[in-house]
């Protein structure tokens, strides 16, 4: 990218001050919204902008305002800062680099759906930034960017910061929501959905840090503006946080529609030499592989193409896998994580993921037969789709793929039969 | 068919298809209540029918289809043959937490479902220890039920790979965790949370992990414990009293009326007779039954867990005579022809006192004899009010399930979830769902919490806050005395009155709290008044209800029993006494004197009590668990009970003795049979008209359907096919019409000192409560509780022990110290042993 929409701070380091977002036209956007425009106006704005969420659902962000429920009151916003997807390290960065913008999306988020009190629900291990984003809610008290009567106006807005403490379930909205409301952090049953019934029961709207970081450039420069970047259905830029067998691994601001092989080789400097691309998660763990081959490489990384190769963007955390890894080993991996991670709150989940860890660890100790393979396949399908969140599915996806895609891998790794045992009766 | 169904015809049905059958259910229905109504069985682990879905356990996924619509018209698109096009998603569905919507199709035996089914209860039992046969579940198990039903019959997880977890978890001192068994469906934590708000257990950690945990010191600390091991699907949580004593298959099943308090639970006596008990029949457990009227599907800890004096070996089996200082056996012709003898010659001089946990059947032979006798018929009880009940009680067809916005419950003197727990629970759900509920007390209670009108007045003014919002709407009268009219300014106290008089329906209880018998007659009578004055009498759901001591105290006020304002001058002036299922000289030292003095004492009762010490005569009783009989509850519902274990040798109803007496008087009671003795009673007493043994075991169709085959879906709770007893018009329905009735109100004395006012604890000292060993640390041990004010000026620290002077009678007490307790007053409870009848001033010391 020439220049930068969210990881402006590469482009100017300063930007993480104050005084050098603020003179970059930082915060005229949501002066000029809480002054000149009314909610539905910005509301407006963000849904032509055809900007979606970036959490990996992409539902449409404006839409997702407009959802709200105008007869219920008061309205929250909950940012999703939990930012836990093995490969996800996105979130992170912006809030570290450029706090600022990310705070003011919050606040525009927060104007155009009415809300006094806004929460950023950030994962326990972010303590240190947690501590940093108070520094800057602090500031932006003391510039009467935050607190009552904004401007002159009536419009009075809080942010609070609250950590989790360690669970990659309350990434899910609606178990963070019950986590920010101090309880245990499983999932709830959806419907209602949050802009009907979320934190404290009220209408809330839940969106992820990098969504919300779009929204003031979006207001300052527009929504066509906007569109001129990324595909039709997926417009804007995203960021991709590139990880695994890759020279140059990092997160990288593209434009949607932008190619497997663009971000992989030109961008990320391809692999190590001698080694070839053999498999892409583009989620993250909750991914399924998508073999590396020249149709996926040159397929556009957007909410719409991804799925033609058979897998999701999601958080777009891309996993790059080379000819050196077994997907048995892979895969014993996340279901590890899986298994650590499930809240244990419906049955398929908790009791699947650690019956899936069993059968893997068994065949990646070559310890299985084929039959294994053929349970552990059963396992996954027999999770999928009949779980209370859409995390269960997740623990599934790699698991599933990989024995479809990369079936000699696991071939190699069981003997034809199991060994016998001697069976000892004692009496 | 059911409350909900009939309340649905006049409402908006839905029209769906289950399983091919079409099914007319209420809006709202979820899609299992739907088929269950319906006669069909979706399995589930975690719905419950009394609580909120949660769609955990996935065992109720089915498919679940819906008529297409065109986006374009709005209009149902049909398939070629005009039938509605449904579509059916693309998953499965919980049915426990989908509403039914018009036309839907819902599929439950589809390979699919069948498949799903299998795999849950695969997922299930990967963690379940399987160990059945030494599972007291085992035999009423959902999950055992619904693994040989749906499961897929052979395990493809390897044995070695399960987890080993504690077996033996005390989370309290009566219910125990197996912490392999549980498959973590929250059934317990929800009902602890949503339906009686202790939420003193929930989950721990997360995943495989997750582990039922409490959170109160000391562990699991609820009255309510109990009903956790009813709903929990497994084995995980079993009762001490139960755990590893008895297979359910050997058990045998009979109806009974718990008579601990007044709201008459009705319960289920799980008995079996084995080798361990010398060959007797025992009573294994108390479990409720379902009566949706009275107690739903849940009994407290008290009802389920103090039953072992029932079987107590201290039991008198043998009539005693006295013989000079020392009470010696004797036959029951001599016994009876001695007490026959003695009755007759005591021309008037003559009372009997009677206990509050005696049959219908029993008071009316009793105060049969009594008339006979010219003598006074006494209820023993430190509650007055019973006969304005009878008149202005609740009327026919009264339920507090019905109670809903617009209706008014005012609760007056009583820690209701102390003095009558299911009473506390089901006025706490109609205030959930919307009935405005009004609690007056001099102190902080747990209906607190759910109250939308909290009225604070000092102890001595409870009539005092009725009269003056009867004064807030009506010609003030002249004589009220300064409470009435300070009263009269209180803003909760206005408010409370203009609720009352827009209520649709009005229901007042009257509890005990910091009351004696006057002080409850005028309270009574006070709200009597407030209720015949507003017209919320003669009609169901309105009336007053008496928050009594014991389970069958209205029936003693059926039966012309009244309390004694001054039970030793009445006794005094009656020197040939009858006494029956009472121990006025245990409650009371100070009435030694009296029965010292009496002329000749007859005892009626279980045990040799400190009465029956005193006594010319003994004669000895059955339990209700060895007899049948009826008892009226608080509601005026007059309930049945049947014999659990035959009797035990030697030992007579209570009816039958009263009947036998009554021989030598001339008069012909029913002797043999308890149906007989009620008819003679329905024949006598214009409020029992028309009832008979039949009638009270007439059932009919309740919702929600538990018991029976599918133990699942609403626990292990006994499905009532022995009666659900029936609710008798009251005097005002009859035609009496109750009078005003004004009783002068004084201002509460002047005192300098502390005042000790009487309250109620769940597990008092009372015989009942400590023959029940597994009880031990929950019985109420001698202490008084005061203000942390009072406590610092007398120096005592919490758990202090102190030395209190009441009644002339020194004892040793804990003191407790709670900020809810206002200055100045020192609660004393009632029956732990401690001399309180009425508030009276106390002297503390450290």
């Amino acid at each position: 990218m020439a220049e930068h929409i969210l990881l402006r701070h590469r482009d100017n380091k300063e930007i993480s001050k104050l005084p050098t977002y603020r003179k970059g036209s930082g915060f005229s956007a949501f002066e000029r919204a809480v002054t000149k425009l009314n909610p539905e106006e910005v509301t407006d704005i963000v849904f032509d902008s055809g900007l979606r969420g970036r959490g990996g659902a992409g539902f449409p962000t404006g839409l997702k305002w407009r959802f709200m429920d105008k007869n219920n009151w008061p309205h929250y916003v909950a940012v999703n800062a939990d930012e836990s997807e093995p490969g996800t390290f996105k979130d992170r960065e912006l809030m570290e680099s450029n706090p600022y913008q990310f705070l003011e999306g919050v606040m525009l988020c927060a104007y155009a759906v009415g809300c006094n009190d806004a929460y950023i629900y950030l994962r326990g291990e972010f303590w240190d930034l947690a501590h940093e984003l108070d520094k800057h809610i602090t500031k932006l008290h003391k510039e009467k960017l935050l607190g009552d009567q904004l401007f002159g106006t009536e419009y009075s807005l809080r942010i609070h910061t609250h950590l989790g403490a360690g669970a990659y379930i309350c990434g899910e909205e609606t178990a963070m929501l019950e986590s920010l409301e101090g309880k245990l952090g499983q999932p709830r049953l959806r419907p209602p959905f949050p802009p009907s019934f979320g934190l404290f029961g009220k209408p809330t709207v839940v969106n992820n840090v990098e969504t919300l970081a779009n929204v003031p450039l979006i207001l300052e420069k527009g929504a066509k503006w906007y569109r001129g970047f990324g595909t039709e259905k997926s417009p804007g830029t995203k960021i991709f946080s590139l990880s695994g067998n890759v020279m140059k691994p990092g997160n990288y601001e593209l434009p949607l529609g932008t190619t497997f092989r663009e971000l992989i080789f030109e961008h990320g400097g391809g692999l190590r030499e001698g080694r070839s691309i053999k498999a892409i998660m583009p989620a993250g763990a909750s991914s399924s592989l998508i073999v590396a081959n020249d149709v996926a490489l040159d397929t556009q990384m957007d909410y719409e193409n991804v799925p033609n190769v058979g897998a999701m963007l999601g958080s777009a955390s891309i996993i790059v896998i080379d000819d050196s890894v077994s997907m048995d080993w892979l895969i014993n991996k996340t279901v590890h994580f899986f298994e650590h991670e499930s809240c244990g709150k419906c049955t398929p989940c908790r009791e699947g993921t650690y019956w899936m860890k069993n059968i893997t660890e068994r065949i990646h100790h070559g310890e299985a037969v084929w039959d294994d393979v053929l349970l552990l396949n059963d396992v996954a399908t027999n999770i999928k789709g009949k779980c209370l969140c859409a995390l269960g599915d997740f623990a599934t996806e790699a698991v599933t793929s990989s024995i479809e895609r990369f079936r000699e891998d696991f071939e190699t790794r069981v003997p034809q039969s199991r060994p016998k045992t001697e069976v000892k009766l004692s009496l | 068919m059911t409350e909900k169904i009939a309340v649905a015809v006049a409402e908006n049905l839905i029209n769906l298809t289950i399983d091919n059958r079409e099914v007319s259910v209420p809006a709202g229905t979820l899609v299992v209540n739907a088929a269950k109504l319906a006669g069909i069985d979706i399995p589930v682990f975690c719905y419950h029918p009394k609580m909120e879905p949660v769609g955990m356990c996935r065992m109720c996924l089915v498919e679940i289809g819906r008529p297409a619509i065109d986006r374009a018209s709005g209009k149902p698109l049909l398939n070629k043959d005009g039938s509605p096009q449904i579509n059916f998603g693309p998953k499965l569905e919980t049915g426990c937490t989908v509403p039914v919507s018009k036309g839907m199709v819902v599929r439950g035996y589809t390979e699919e479902v069948t498949e799903a089914r299998k795999e849950v209860i695969e997922f299930l039992l990967t963690s379940h220890p399987l160990d059945c046969p030494i599972c007291d579940k085992g035999g009423e198990c959902p999950l055992q039920n619904l693994t040989m039903e749906h499961g897929p019959g052979q395990s493809r997880f390897i044995f070695d790979e399960k987890i080993d977890l504690a077996k033996n978890v005390p989370l309290g001192d009566l219910i125990f965790l197996d912490r392999e068994r549980c498959i973590q469906c929250a059934r317990c934590t929800r009902f602890q949370d949503e339906i009686v708000d202790d939420p003193v257990i929930g989950f721990s950690q997360r995943g495989r992990a997750l582990e039922i945990i409490t959170f109160s010191d000391p562990g699991f600390d609820s009255y309510w414990s109990g009903n956790t091991t009813d709903i929990c699907p497994v084995g995980a949580l079993t009762t001490t009293d139960f755990r590893f004593e008895a297979r359910p298959w050997e058990l045998q099943s009979h109806a009974s009326i718990c008579n601990h308090c007044s709201v008459g639970c009705n319960t289920t006596l799980n008995t079996r007779r084995e080798a361990k008990s010398g060959g007797d029949e025992v009573i294994k457990r108390v479990m409720p039954r379902q009566n949706e009227q009275v107690n739903e599907i849940w009994i407290c800890d008290k009802g389920r867990f103090a039953h072992h004096y029932t079987e107590s070996p201290d039991r008198l089996t043998q009539p005693l005579i006295r013989k000079g200082d020392a009470l010696e056996p004797a036959t029951w012709d001599e016994a009876l022809q001695l007490v026959g003898d003695k009755f007759k010659k005591s021309k008037g001089k003559f009372a009997a006192l009677a206990g509050g946990r005696l049959t219908n059947e029993d008071f009316f032979n009793i105060q049969q004899v009594t008339a006979k006798l010219g003598g006074k018929a006494l209820l023993d009880s430190q509650m007055a009010g019973g006969e304005m009940v009878a008149q202005v009680g609740v009327g026919q067809g009264t339920n507090l399930s019905d109670l809903r916005a617009g209706d008014v419950v005012l609760v007056i003197a009583s820690d209701l979830e102390e003095e009558a727990p299911l009473h506390w629970l089901r006025i706490k759900q109609a205030a959930e769902r919307g009935a405005q509920l009004i609690v007056a007390n001099p102190r902080r209670t747990k209906l607190d919490q759910v109250a939308h009108r909290l009225i604070r007045y000092e102890y001595g003014q409870e009539a005092a806050v009725v009269h003056a919002m009867l004064d807030s709407f009506s010609p003030k009268r002249p004589d009220q005395p300064a409470s009435v009219k300070q009263l009269l300014r209180d803003e909760s106290v206005k408010a409370a009155a203009e609720d009352v008089q827009s209520a649709t329906n009005l229901i007042v209880f009257y509890g005990s709290e910091g009351l004696d018998v006057a002080g409850s007659h005028t309270l009574a009578s006070a709200c009597a008044n407030l209720l015949i004055a507003t017209g919320h009498v003669g009609r169901s759901n309105n009336g007053l209800v008496a928050v009594w001591d014991k389970g069958n105290a209205q029936g003693a006020w059926d039966a012309g029993f009244a309390t004694s304002v001054n039970l030793a001058d009445d006794l005094a002036a009656a020197p040939n006494l009858y006494i029956v299922g009472a121990d006025p000289v245990g409650d009371r030292p100070d009435l030694a004197e009296t029965f010292e003095a009496a002329e000749f004492v007859v005892v009626q009762e279980l045990f040799l009590t400190k009465t029956a010490q005193m006594a010319d005569v003994v004669l000895p009783v059955l339990p209700y668990t060895e007899r049948e009989g009826t008892y009226t509850n608080a509601e005026r519902r007059v309930q049945r009970f049947y014999p659990a274990i035959s009797p035990r040798p030697g030992a007579r109803a209570d009816f039958a003795i009263a009947a036998q007496i009554g021989l030598a008087l001339g008069l012909e009671l029913e002797s043999k049979l308890a149906s007989l003795a009620f008819e003679q009673l329905a024949a006598r007493l214009p409020a029992y008209k028309d009832l008979t043994y039949g009638k009270l075991a007439e059932t009919f169709e309740q919702w929600p359907i538990i018991g029976r085959e599918d133990l699942y879906y609403g626990g292990t709770t006994y499905d009532n096919t022995q009666g659900l007893g029936v609710q008798p018009p009251s005097g005002a329905e009859r035609g009496e019409s109750p009078a005003l009735s004004f009783e002068a109100l004084t201002d509460p004395e002047k005192r300098k000192g502390l005042l000790a006012v009487p309250v109620t604890r769940l597990y008092d000292l009372g015989l009942t409560v400590t023959t029940s060993e597994i009880l031990a640390t929950h019985w109420e041990q001698p202490h008084i509780v005061l203000s942390p004010a009072d406590a610092e000026k007398l120096g005592l620290e919490l758990g202090a022990q102190a030395t209190i002077k009441l009644n002339n009678m020194q004892s040793p007490v804990a003191a407790r110290i709670d900020n809810r307790v206002p200055k100045g007053v020192v609660l004393v409870p009632r029956s732990v042993g401690l001399h309180i009848f009425g508030p009276a001033p106390i002297e503390v010391g450290a």
